[in-house]
């Protein structure tokens, strides 16, 4: 059972901290991801874009986390904080894997990519989410949604 | 949520997905309907219309069934994407790679 802690924040723009241990089980990220946009949408002034947007980027980054940066060692774990308010959203996910180069993604769009089953995760992330950005060393995403 | 498989009067076998097509289930999809092409069907529709959200884990499987599919000589057609689903299509250019229709109903004509 996957249990978020929630505390206020002493920020102008992101009110609250949220944070999430999910252990490394595909299965778990569908709960996770309920979890953490069921907060966001009750804050954030656009339900909607946490609905689609955010659920997808968090999907993926979650995904990437446990089967790529974590490589699905189940003794490990995937650590989520995400900080929010009515007009922000930054939520970071970071694996215990050694890191990966995000540059080095081949773009999924090209036509030789385009039958590929995989490869587009990150791809999907920075599509939706207003700006990501990753780590030095590769393990840790940090995604964010603006609003006015 | 999960998955539904009926068949209709024209031999095409009907899927819908209810919730999700993410990583946490897109391999019981997978074997649902490789069941089915491996006992001879070959006219697949995936029905979307009570969808939320799909993941590009999601998005590979389709893919991946698409060219099972059709090297097996057989056809797969999407239908019922919402307006968000729809742009995930056109974001990642799989509209070009699949034959998408509006609704279930529009797409059973085509086969």
């Amino acid at each position: 059972m996957l249990a978020a802690r929630v505390s206020p924040l002493a920020h102008p723009v992101l009110e609250r901290e949220l944070s999430l241990t999910v252990p490394t089980d595909v299965v778990l990220i569908e709960d996770a991801v309920t979890i953490v946009c069921s907060h966001l949408e009750d804050r954030f002034q656009d339900a909607r874009t946490v609905r689609f947007n955010v659920r997808v980027a968090l999907c993926e980054a979650l995904a990437n986390a446990m089967l790529y940066g974590n490589r699905g060692d189940r003794s490990k774990t995937v650590d989520l904080r995400a900080r929010y308010g009515p007009f922000a959203i930054e939520i970071h996910v970071t694996d215990e894997g050694a890191g990966f180069d995000p540059d080095g993604v081949p773009d999924p769009t090209l036509p030789e990519n385009l039958e590929r089953p995989d490869g587009r995760g990150v791809f999907l992330i920075r599509c939706l989410m207003d700006e990501v950005r990753f780590n030095d060393k590769g393990n840790s995403v940090c995604m964010m949604l603006r609003r006015s | 949520m999960g998955f539904t498989v009926r068949r209709n009067g024209k031999d095409v076998v009907v899927v819908d997905v209810e919730g999700q097509l993410i990583v946490g289930n897109r391999q019981e999809l997978k074997a649902r309907i490789l069941e089915a092409l491996e006992a001879g069907d070959r006219k697949f529709l995936i029905d979307f219309t009570h969808t939320g959200y799909i993941d590009s884990s999601g998005l590979g499987v389709l893919v991946s069934l698409s060219k099972k599919i059709r090297d097996e000589g057989g056809e797969l057609k999407l239908a019922g994407l919402n307006e968000d689903l729809r742009t995930l299509f056109e974001l990642t250019k799989l509209d070009t790679l699949f034959a998408i229709s509006d609704t279930a109903a529009d797409a059973l004509t085509q086969f």
